[in-house]
């Protein structure tokens, strides 16, 4: 999927989400969670948390020298025969793979999985200029033969059972897929063999780029990867900014942490070191490797004191296996390349809140994503931080709400802060509910209210602890005496007030 | 010792039982209570729906209500606690005398079961609860105030309780504050999945040690017709049945 120009919906997204989605999910998060408890528990729980320091101190020390560490990654990948690219978006990045594919007369493409394509919208833009491409990671295979957009950071096509995919399979490919996932990978096993050997450019993303020696790090489980970036002559790797780290001390570190947190992996089956091309025809592998180093937002996100941290991230997806929202909506109600907590913090940042302001709301603040985040990422504080840039403002952008939302909260701010209307307001809920309440409960509240009530009954407005506590004294009786005068008054007007609406109620229904 | 009682918003509007409780019990442990008068909300369902310069008001309303009191300042809700304890400082800027207060008020502040156990250094309080019970860890007295095991040592503590494991016991009931208007099909979907570990786990009860969590997960078994009743962790500790 390609950059959201319009305004991403979440509420309207998680509506069109189908039934069965959230089961599947969540079979699949479990699982993951499953096994990373099991390889942490081996690891050891305080050993665990140093590393998540140690990987937390890095990242933030790499990010903080960006500008040295990418331009010493410049230096080494060019001194290993590399060519390096700078795109300052999306559309620089795509056109750079299409100028680099023209020159060579590119006609077929596979890929790696990676997000950093998935940002940019890669695939479209080579399928529009006439280069088939295709995806090789299993999970990516199915999306793109779905023509849906990965619903996981790691695992593609999560929301899909395995039912979901032998119809997929039957549809698309015209033969008969049995619901086995070994089956289903053979399948597409064979097709992807022709592929790879036909391919005239192999793309990738980069889970690591290491400044001090220049290498490309690949992580993966499936062997594509290799196959990807080693039969086809060209090789170009698309990365994010953020991806760089200083030697390959600080890549022993976040390879520890990232297979644990993600797949619940030790190591993964392969991590592929790619230092250059390849020097002379009998070393095999591609002859070209490009680098495009991907801005795309990040800098702007850097400039953020607050929110900088979302740039630690490794992209293990372990914020989405415990998110209880993600494993409610899935990935694609994100609507954008990044889902679930990371998602919610890097999307707004990168496509502006204009455009993706719903997703920092779109958490209930619940803390498991920062409680499990390899490099400690204060998710929770930073989401809070973009809800202010959302309804606020701030230097960076925004606000992105009505007027309205805005002075309703200047009245509540008010009525909030100031003892006497609180207290008076307390009591006219209480009141005005009365007619609303049946057995202790309210099953409807007008607007924005309903909007609780429509999913769960509202206790009933009760307040009367500070009267109990008074009439335990003297002056607090007297205090309640006074009080009760103005009270009375008041009552009457909000009686009066919940009687019409539930009169205009009514006659709506009539 | 003295206590300052602050009633949070959510608890005095719709849990007058729970602080009639939460005084009974504190009384009965011995420890004097004081209700600082002028006290309203602290300000937090503003600052997480991003109204941070408009929760200044609220905030400092709180801290002139709660200055020149003495003694521990208790909630019977993690949240509030872990605002006032964790947000009010950075609300001011260092230097000024709010700020100064703010860190006297935050430094003060203490969930109900954080101050029983770490303060008072009591588990055991005198009740009696004959009944099958199982515990929600809400969000914020789980990793907001880091309470994992007080409120279930307290629970173990009362005589005749019989505390049965929830199944995803940390995982969010779906309440989140603003997170309940904004987004109120997932905020179901997440209740409707906590109700029906609850209702798994074949307790009576669900106690929860949260007001938003209670009202969220109280009206999700009332919603279904469920049997089994959720109570606020206090009124299982103030039980003499």
């Amino acid at each position: 999927m390609g950059q959201t120009a319009t305004h991403i919906d979440f509420r309207a997204n998680v509506r069109a989400v189908e039934p069965q989605m959230p089961a599947s999910v969540q079979k699949a998060t479990n699982r993951f969670l499953g096994t990373r408890a099991s390889v942490v528990g081996v690891f050891g729980e305080d050993r665990w948390q140093q590393l998540r320091q140690c990987g937390h101190d890095l990242r933030r020390h790499t990010i903080a020298h960006l500008d040295h560490y990418l331009e010493l990654l410049e230096q080494r990948v060019t001194g290993a025969g590399g060519h390096v690219h700078w795109a300052r978006d999306g559309a620089e990045a795509n056109s750079i793979v299409l100028e680099i594919a023209r020159k060579q007369g590119v006609r077929n493409a596979v890929k790696v999985k990676s997000m950093a394509t998935e940002e940019t919208g890669l695939n479209q833009a080579l399928i529009e200029a006439g280069i088939a491409t295709l995806e090789t990671d299993l999970g990516e295979f199915i999306v793109q033969l779905a023509g849906v957009a990965p619903s996981h950071i790691i695992a593609p096509a999560v929301h899909l059972t395995k039912e979901g995919i032998a119809d997929l399979f039957r549809q698309k490919l015209g033969v008969e897929a049995p619901a086995e996932p070994v089956a289903l990978a053979a399948i597409a096993r064979a097709r992807l063999r022709k592929a790879f050997l036909a391919a005239e450019m192999g793309i990738s993303g980069a889970n690591f780029m290491v400044a001090e020696t220049g290498t490309l790090v690949i992580v993966s489980n499936e062997g594509n990867g290799r196959m990807c970036t080693t039969l086809p002559p060209i090789h170009v790797a698309l990365a994010g900014i953020d991806k760089v780290l200083p030697d390959m001390e600080s890549l022993a570190v976040v390879l520890k942490l990232l297979p644990r947190s993600a797949t619940g992996q030790k190591m993964t089956s392969y991590v592929s070191f790619i230092r250059g091309p390849s020097k002379s025809s009998k070393e095999g592998g591609p002859h070209e490797l490009h680098l495009i180093l991907l801005d795309n937002g990040r800098t702007r996100v850097l400039a953020d004191e607050i929110s900088r941290d979302t740039l630690l991230c490794i992209r293990c997806g372990v914020c989405l296996n415990v998110c209880p929202v993600y494993n409610h909506v899935g990935g694609h109600a994100y609507g954008s390349a990044y889902s679930g907590p990371i998602g919610s913090i890097l999307t707004p940042q990168l496509l502006g809140v204009g455009i993706a302001g719903d997703l920092p709301f779109a958490s209930t603040l619940c803390g498991a994503c920062a409680e499990y985040c390899p490099v400690r990422i204060p998710i929770p504080e930073i989401l809070v931080h973009l809800r202010r840039r959302v309804v606020e403002g701030d230097r960076v952008d925004g606000p992105a709400i009505s007027p309205v939302v805005s002075a309703a909260a200047g009245a509540g701010a008010a009525a909030l802060g100031t003892p006497w209307l609180y207290e008076f307001g307390s009591q006219a809920l209480k009141v005005a509910g009365t007619p609303l309440s049946k057995e202790g409960w309210m099953a409807h509240l007008p607007p924005p209210a309903s909007r609780w009530t429509d999913v769960r009954p509202m206790p009933a407005f009760g307040a009367g602890f500070r009267d109990w506590w008074r009439n335990r004294t003297p002056q607090g009786r007297r205090l309640l005496w006074r009080r009760r005068v103005l009270a009375g008054a008041a009552a009457a007007g909000a009686f009066a007030a919940i009687a019409a609406w539930r009169l205009t109620r009514k006659s709506g229904r009539d | 010792m003295k206590v300052q009682l602050f009633l949070t918003c959510l608890g005095e509007n719709f849990f007058t039982p729970v602080l009639r409780d939460m005084v009974m019990l504190l009384e009965r442990l011995g420890v004097r209570c004081e209700m600082p008068e002028g006290q309203a909300c602290c300000g937090q369902p503003l600052f997480n729906a991003g109204f941070q310069s408009r929760t200044i008001g609220p905030a400092r309303q709180l801290l002139r209500a709660f200055d020149r009191t003495e003694g521990y300042i208790v909630a019977p809700s993690g949240s509030c606690a872990d605002f006032v304890r964790h947000r009010y400082p950075e609300l001011f800027p260092p230097g000024t005398p709010e700020h100064t207060v703010a860190v006297d008020v935050a430094q003060r502040t203490f969930e109900f079961t954080e101050f029983l156990v770490k303060v008072l250094k009591v588990t055991e309080v005198g009740a009696r609860f004959p009944h099958t019970v199982t515990y929600h860890a809400s969000c914020h007295i789980l990793r907001g105030l880091g309470l994992r095991d007080e409120p279930k040592q307290l629970l173990l503590g009362v005589r005749g309780l019989e505390l049965i494991p929830l199944a995803e016991e940390e995982t969010c009931c779906g309440f989140g504050g603003v997170f309940t208007v904004v987004n109120p099909e997932v905020s179901g979907a997440m209740m409707g999945a906590k109700v029906r570990r609850i209702e798994d786990s074949g307790a009576e009860y669900a106690v929860v040690g949260e007001p938003g969590c209670l009202m969220n997960i109280a009206g999700g078994l009332h919603k279904v017709g469920s049997p089994v009743r959720a109570v606020h962790l206090i009124q299982v500790l103030a039980a003499q049945e």
